[in-house]
């Protein structure tokens, strides 16, 4: 067993930040990532970070506008710390070498965002995600902080009090996917999670393959609340064959976007009657699948961005990232062709629920980043928050769990506050299979708490490993049953179909039976390669039980949700419902029946408050 | 739809800075590659046209790909081989989505890093039809057939296409490889300076997604396993070159770079440069470290 005060699961953004945090507190901390740092789905990131840096701006406007954007569904002391925290985190980066873009004047260059009141998006080059990352591991490797990589980390180990309120976590069990050798590690201050999106729960997404919610899912069977999952962010120009992202800026030099019928839908058929192609990401998204649901997509699939008529030279000039990547992953020439785009999963803004200092209800767990829900971004992120969120709220989190006092939280985690139970009409029963207690369920059993609270942390890290060791024997002996790629790809088609842009309560009920299905059949899953040396398949497998719980999640949370808010469209809902709905959804795996409840939404900040407004710009 | 009234996004992603950004002229010779690559590229295109014409006339459209096939603790695989996939072929199919596919769809076993799919995380250089390059990033149009992976030469395979990249990653971080000033200012939120120019400079360095094929492809990295190799001595430039560290420090990062294993080892036989996916001129970038050395021996002579 390996032992560190502090260990960080997830080796991205808010990982690092975290890490390098904690050990500036004086903890002995450790990351345990399923990929070397550099590889981390952050360095993708492209557009910036908002921080209010400039003579003219605020973070108090920068807290309106994120307010705003969230359709005022973010929780204020969490927009507030954000806002407030940017700037000196930004400029940390700055300290740190990070290759920002430079005005003149060789300051960093900042620009305008969609939603922002001001250019405060601080940028580096195309590729802000990449420098950043890229310069915290810097960071990382100066202060000589342990990495175990390549270690996928498959369970928490936590105490098994009624209350998830009650628990604590001791640490994490991990799979050295080298190896294969099993090892607890032991937490004695705390365990942060920081494992990034999940969009592999979608067949379609901008996310990387190994963005597959780990770290929700893990928490969530635990005990831990998570919070607002149906709030999924699409993005409206993306390859059709990979997912990766065209940028908005295509659009923005004036790309236009065209139809089968060589018709420019997004006036022809009044979508967006003033802004067109500009539109925000959702009402854009909405039209593009308009157009291929009414038979006028390409090969029933997707619509044409043409940038051809802004000539090669301005192509060439501000869009040359565009071409490699059209050409690179599509094939196509963006110069000679329009290039075939669809929408895609972005981002997903709920998560593991948190208070504005990474903490979960569950002693000594915590979550920063996509994983997490403070609630910054509410049910829509604003382009240029995704990064902020990763440094402040990793930092934070890092600090804290290394024992550095940042006053007490605004924002009650768990049944403590003031909270509703609810209710929502399912089809199927959701959740586990067989709920815990039931028998030889060792592959389902992926995280219901440890059998008993009694001895200490070791004892308790322990017998995870030891459930765990039974759990991966159980799918390696197997010689016959499912393939977890079959599983896989059809919960990710189905959730696509029903649970993308357009969400319609048959549809969602739908999504919720294969869910269901696709759970029955995951108990015949089994592991093929007999290798203990680098086992994808095994490590896929155990990923894909985690994309089951967190399909189901989000589905659930759609269905309870009947109203039309941020990112979430219900036909059958075409208002957002302020009187019934300034609330969180929340939901509590409860030993495998999952609990549906509510809690309020926080718009009473520092020195104001928020009132709800129409959402225009 | 009430409160969600058509709004005008200014967000621009990622481009808008593209302007600035490719607006000083690459180096003659770097400028030369580039364009024999693009020659290349030119060159591929015409023969998958082709070839592309003359699949749609027949009924063939598989790729054939020859995968080599290791595991040190699997009878059966312990003797590496090579294994045949014929997987359906769709336009715009990369490298690495036909390994996807087939190990989706034929043998679950078949192993190989990947993550972002976008040439951004580095994690699947691979040996295809005799070259480093990304299996994300290679079109199959653009390959002879049958198309032949294999893992990243001059690195010990553990399995399949999955090399240990220790040995890089020692090599990186032998560099010190971080920002470290002389100097910082002393307010939390007043910036560094740093000129466009010299941004500019350091850009292409800073691009590194740390793949390993420059360093495999290189035959002196091969024979010497002391030599820093390209990307690392890429990283030290990228520092050394960054004109907020100040002249202490990069005094002290040429100490490093002259070292017996370290710049002078270069060959400049330009393979590095030759494959790196990102296009950094990283012979260049060791010539010039090899300038920069000289002359500030000269100041201390």
């Amino acid at each position: 067993m390996y032992e560190h005060d502090v260990i960080v699961v997830g080796a991205g953004g808010a990982g690092l930040r975290a890490a390098i945090a904690a050990q500036e507190e004086g903890a002995d901390v450790a990351i345990v990532s399923k990929l070397h740092p550099v590889r981390s789905h952050t360095g993708a990131a492209e557009g910036g970070i908002n921080a209010a840096l400039r003579e003219g701006d605020s973070w108090e406007d920068h807290a309106y506008d994120t307010m705003k954007g969230s359709d005022y569904l973010g929780d204020a002391p969490a927009i507030e710390t954000l806002c407030t925290d940017s700037p000196k985190e930004v400029i940390q980066l700055e300290h740190w070498g990070m290759a920002f873009s430079r005005e003149e004047d060789g300051r960093v260059s900042q620009r305008p965002f969609g939603g922002l009141s001001f250019p405060r998006t601080t940028y580096a080059g195309a590729e802000t995600g990449h420098q950043l990352l890229h310069t915290m591991y810097e960071q990382l490797v100066k202060r000589g902080i342990t990495v175990y990589d390549e270690w996928y980390v498959s369970d928490l180990a936590v105490t098994d009090e009624e209350r998830p309120e009650d628990r604590t976590c001791h640490g994490v069990v991990a799979y050295d996917i080298q190896s294969g050798e099993l090892s607890g590690f032991r937490a004695t201050e705390g365990v942060i999670l920081a494992t990034g999106g999940l969009g592999q729960v979608f067949d379609h997404t901008t996310n990387a393959v190994a963005n597959t919610g780990d770290g929700v899912a893990m928490a969530y069977r635990a005990g831990v609340p998570i919070e607002d999952m149906e709030f999924i962010q699409f993005h409206p120009t993306s390859l059709p064959s990979t997912g990766v992202l065209i940028s908005e800026g295509v659009r923005g030099e004036g790309g236009i976007l065209y139809n089968d019928e060589g018709e420019r839908f997004m006036f022809e058929y009044g979508y967006a009657s003033n802004d067109g192609e500009l539109a925000s990401r959702d009402v854009v998204a909405r039209a593009e699948l308009s157009e291929v649901n009414e038979g006028r997509g390409i090969d029933d699939e997707y619509v044409h961005l043409d940038m051809r008529h802004l000539g090669e030279e301005r192509i060439v000039d501000r869009l040359e990232n565009i071409l490699h990547l059209a050409k690179d992953f599509e094939g196509v020439d963006g110069l000679e062709e329009p290039m075939p785009v669809k929408p895609g999963q972005h981002y997903a803004m709920g998560g593991i629920e948190t208070d504005e200092n990474g903490e979960t209800c569950v002693g000594g767990l915590y979550a920063a980043g996509e994983c997490a829900c403070a609630s910054v971004h509410g049910s829509n992120r604003l382009g240029g928050n995704a990064l902020p969120e990763l440094i402040v709220f990793g930092k934070r989190a890092g600090a804290h769990a290394a024992g550095k006092d940042l006053g007490t939280a605004e924002i009650e985690t768990g049944q403590r506050g003031e909270y509703e139970l609810g209710e929502v009409d399912t089809p199927v029963q959701p959740g586990e299979i067989e709920p815990a207690g039931g028998e030889g369920d060792a592959v389902a059993d992926g995280g219901v708490a440890a059998e008993t609270s009694s001895g200490d942390g070791h004892d308790l890290v322990e017998r995870a490993v030891t459930r765990e060791r039974e759990r991966v024997q159980s799918l390696m002996e197997k010689d016959d049953g499912v393939q977890h790629a079959e599983i896989r790809s059809d919960v990710q088609e189905s959730m696509t179909q029903y649970v993308n842009v357009f969400r319609e309560e048959e549809g969602l009920k739908q999504a919720l039976e294969d869910i269901a299905e696709a759970r029955e059949r995951y108990q015949d899953v089994f592991v093929k390669d007999p290798s203990r040396t680098f086992n994808t398949d095994l490590i896929q497998t155990l990923e894909t039980r985690n994309i089951l719980d967190l399909a189901e999640a989000i589905t659930l949370g759609a269905l309870a949700r009947d109203e039309f808010r941020g990112a979430h469209w219900r036909k059958e809902h075409q208002e957002r419902k302020d009187d019934e709905w300034l609330k969180h959804t929340m939901l509590s795996w409860n030993d495998g029946t999952p609990e549906l409840w509510y809690k309020p939404v926080i718009l009473e900040g520092e020195d104001k408050k928020y009132e709800p407004k129409i959402r225009s710009y | 739809m009430s409160t969600h009234v058509p709004e005008t996004e200014t967000e621009t992603d990622t481009e808008a800075e593209t302007e600035v950004e490719h607006s000083e002229p690459l180096a003659p010779a770097q400028e030369e590659r580039m364009r024999k690559k693009a020659e290349a590229r030119a060159d591929r295109e015409e023969r998958a046209r082709q070839e592309a014409a003359e699949r749609a006339t027949g009924d063939d459209d598989t790729v054939h790909l020859k995968v080599f096939r290791f595991d040190p603790e699997v009878e059966g695989k312990q003797e590496p081989r090579f294994d045949d996939f014929h997987v359906p072929y769709e336009k715009g199919m990369t490298v690495l989505d036909a390994l996807i596919y087939a190990r989706d769809t034929f043998d679950s076993s078949l192993t190989f890093r990947h993550s972002c799919r976008q040439a951004i995380c580095g994690s699947d250089a691979l040996f295809i039809n005799g070259r480093q390059r990304l299996g994300c990033k290679t079109q199959l149009s653009d390959l002879d057939q049958p198309v032949r992976v294999e893992p990243l030469p001059h690195a010990e395979v553990e399995k399949d296409l999955v090399v240990d990249m220790d040995h890089f990653y020692d090599q990186m971080e032998a560099v010190e490889p971080y920002f470290d000033a002389d100097e910082l200012p002393d307010g939390e939120l007043d910036e560094q300076r740093q000129t466009r120019e010299n941004r500019e400079k350091v850009k292409m360095s800073t691009r590194c997604i740390w793949c390993g094929a420059c360093m495999s492809s290189c035959n002196i990295a091969a024979g010497n396993n002391e030599y820093l190799g390209p990307a690392a001595i890429n990283k030290a430039y990228r520092f050394a070159m960054d004109e907020r560290e100040g002249t202490e420090r990069k005094q002290h990062r040429l100490n490093i770079l002259e070292q017996e294993n370290g710049v002078w080892r270069c060959q400049t036989q330009f393979s590095c440069t030759e494959v790196c996916p990102k296009d950094i001129p990283l012979t260049e970038h060791i010539q010039e470290l090899k300038r920069e050395a000289v002359k500030s021996n000269l100041k201390f002579w």
